[in-house]
């Protein structure tokens, strides 16, 4: 089953005409992904890649059945292209965007929450690698082929990072059930602690890598949740132990301005949480494999 | 983005907020002509640069004649101030702000932010002003009022009523407070900005509120739809090479070790240093080539990397996703011939192209160092400058 990304996921891909929308919606037709239709405003009634294209997410939806997005559209649009998804009824959009402005972002959050819970719209990134379910399907960006199929979860901010972990537990035997890129903006769709709830909820995840970095509160979110709810074994690593203070460190987010955004400092907070913390990025996959065989031992 | 007090006063001004008049200068001469311009006995002559602790590093002063004025003035001009909030190199002072000295009878704390948390707005206030909020958070936590706002619906007006009242202030300036503070948000939410401080925001003699120091910042991500506060950019406050390497598409943040690092991805790129860091090493700066890296993208990664006079040890880190091994190792070949390059570089690739990046690199003939992983990659990279040292 694994989580967000299914074999009955239906996609569409917001701006599929564009080089990068086109590139990316080929190589997840490739890999087996589910890519019903694209949407570009004006090119309705053309096809691409053998798929049919229409103006609006609303007509997309109706015509195809899709229940997923992945939305290509360039900065200035995407807020926009995110909301029309949710009010056509999308129920996951994957935003790889980056660069949208964070006004835009927390009126995309507001605005969200007028949906009920039956028909809201689960938002992944923006500024995201995406959502891969190895060997089911993938919406995003990334290469599906460094990923083994299994059952653990990844979660992080950082695309490479993911490929990264996923490519040391590959070494190892370990395959990934759904590894999940929340993305590197202040204000993004969902948290480390929505995706950690996601997973403990998953019968085919049995642990979670969770990938964390410098600035904002959302790890230490994370780990008050873990410590109260999760029952799933929790490995971690937070990049950027040697970032300077006040210092944007590529992403739009990674900056430590507050008390607790510091990569020390959510290291504590996790390790007090009951997460293993791996000690270095070269170790996420050999922590992970010693959890699972304490776990596997217990 | 960050701009300098007097900008901010500026915009804020034009919002409703009440500041002291003041007149800009470029030199000594300008600077004594706004004071006689301003009229009154007493001036604020303030640097304008891009980092606060301005006054406790000698950048600001009261001045009680036109000729204290021209004389401070010309002793800051071109002059880097080093404050606690930059690096040892301080920000070059270019441009003085001249205003009349105003009659203070209490300070006050007023800052807009994003809040992570609630992802909303955040008025932060204190009735306890005039020093920095990481003090005051420390020394004063109990004086911290904080409130958010819902984007549906914009700062309330009873809202502003509870601040100002919760701050001690009565009459007259209660009214006046909540003009400061719903012009304070309309700049915030207008104008694209990630924090507005007035710290102080003063009650004057004469029971007036007003903003006598002023900062704002903006999100470069709203650039594109806010050409007048891209206009307001001084490049004399940035790091020349950060600034370069932002023109064409690199994020480059300098640092002081002495192993170049040119990465993808931001969080790789971090971690990558974490790693240098752990085998001994120390990373020269963080730089992220982003995605779809073309050859000369990394070429100009190397020219950026080794414009730093201390960088050693070149450490090429690539996990490719939406790039490409090959082209990147493409990259990695034409730099090395065309910079000429005298020092060792390290080049791990994996990911999309593996093979054919890998394949570049070795028919290439370049005495270019491998690694297979992340930490063979830190460890020749620390390997490598050990034994430049030797």
């Amino acid at each position: 089953m694994a989580i967000l990304i299914t074999e009955k996921t239906k996609v569409i891909v917001q701006g599929m005409s564009g080089r990068i929308g086109q590139f990316h919606a080929a190589d997840m037709i490739k890999n087996g992904t589910q890519v019903v239709g694209g949407v570009t405003p004006g090119k309705g009634g053309q096809s691409l890649l053998e798929r049919p294209l229409f103006n609006t997410v609303r007509e997309a939806v109706e015509a195809t059945g899709a229940d997923a997005s992945l939305i290509f559209v360039p900065p200035p649009f995407a807020a926009d292209a995110i909301m029309e998804a949710a009010d056509a009824g999308i129920r996951t959009a994957v935003c790889v965007t980056d660069g949208l402005p964070s006004q835009d972002m927390m009126r995309v959050k507001r605005f969200l929450r007028r949906y009920p819970e039956s028909r809201k719209m689960r938002l992944i990134g923006p500024n995201c690698a995406g959502v891969i379910s190895p060997g089911v399907g993938f919406m995003g960006i990334m290469p599906p082929h460094i990923y083994m199929k299994g059952r653990v979860g990844i979660v992080g901010r950082s695309g490479t990072l993911g490929y990264e972990a996923a490519s040391q537990m590959k070494a190892l035997g370990i395959g990934v059930s759904t590894s999940v890129g929340i993305g590197g903006d202040p204000v993004n769709g969902s948290s480390f602690k929505d995706i950690l709830e996601m997973f403990q909820a998953d019968p085919e995840t049995d642990a979670v890598m969770m990938i964390g970095e410098i600035g904002g509160p959302q790890e230490a979110e994370a780990a008050a949740w873990v410590a109260r709810h999760m029952t799933k074994p929790v490995v971690a690593y937070i990049a950027g132990l040697s970032a300077p203070k006040g210092r944007k460190m590529g992403h739009a987010g990674a900056i430590i301005s507050a008390f607790g955004e510091s990569a020390q400092e959510k290291v504590e907070i996790l390790t007090a949480a009951g997460i293993v913390v791996a000690p270095n990025p070269s170790a996420m996959g050999e922590t992970m494999a010693r959890v699972l065989m304490r776990r596997a031992a217990a | 983005m960050d701009i300098h007090e007097y900008q901010a006063k500026e915009i804020l001004a034009r919002f409703g907020v009440p500041v002291p008049r003041g007149g800009l200068a470029y030199s000594p001469e300008q600077a004594a002509y706004r004071a006689r311009e301003l009229g009154g006995s007493a001036w604020v002559v303030k640097a304008q640069i891009h980092a606060g602790g301005r006054g406790a590093a000698g950048g600001v002063k009261v001045c009680k004649s036109v000729d204290e004025v021209q004389g401070f003035a010309a002793s800051l001009f071109g002059r880097q101030l080093v404050t606690k909030q930059t690096d040892a190199s301080g920000k070059g002072v270019y441009r003085l702000w001249v205003e009349g000295a105003s009659d203070i009878a209490r300070e006050l704390y007023l800052g807009f932010v994003l809040d992570r948390k609630s992802e909303r707005i955040m008025i932060v206030a204190s009735a306890h002003g005039g020093i920095e909020i990481e003090d005051l958070a420390e020394e004063d936590p109990a004086s911290l009022r904080r409130m958010t706002i819902d984007p549906a619906t914009g700062l309330l007006e009873y809202q502003a009523r509870e601040l100002a009242f919760g701050l001690g202030l009565t009459g007259g300036q209660v009214a006046q407070m909540v003009t400061i503070l719903k012009a304070c948000f309309a700049a915030y939410q207008d104008m694209d900005a990630t924090m507005v401080e007035i710290n102080p925001l003063v009650i004057t003699g004469a029971g007036d509120l007003v903003a006598l120091d002023a900062k704002m910042s903006f999100d470069t991500n709203a650039l594109y739809r806010r050409p007048e506060v891209a206009e307001l950019r001084d490049r004399s406050q940035e790091d020349p090479r950060e600034s370069t390497a932002g023109d064409h598409g690199l994020a480059y943040v300098g640092l002081t070790g002495d192993i170049g690092c040119i990465i993808n991805g931001a969080g790789l790129a971090m971690a990558t240093m974490d790693m240098i860091k752990l085998a001994g090493g120390e990373p020269a700066n963080f730089l992220d080539i982003g995605g779809g890296a073309s050859p000369e993208r990394v070429v100009r990664a190397f020219r950026t990397v080794l414009a730093d006079p201390e960088v050693q040890v070149i450490l090429v880190n690539i996990f490719a996703g939406i790039n490409r091994c090959d082209w990147v190792a493409e990259g990695v070949v034409k730099a090395y011939r065309e910079v000429g390059m005298t020092i060792p570089v390290v080049v791990r690739l994996a990911g999309t192209n593996v093979e054919e990046g890998q394949a570049i690199l070795r028919g290439s003939g370049l005495p270019l160092i491998t690694a297979d992983t992340l930490a063979e990659a830190a460890e020749r990279a620390v390997a490598a400058r050990v034994k430049l040292a030797a």
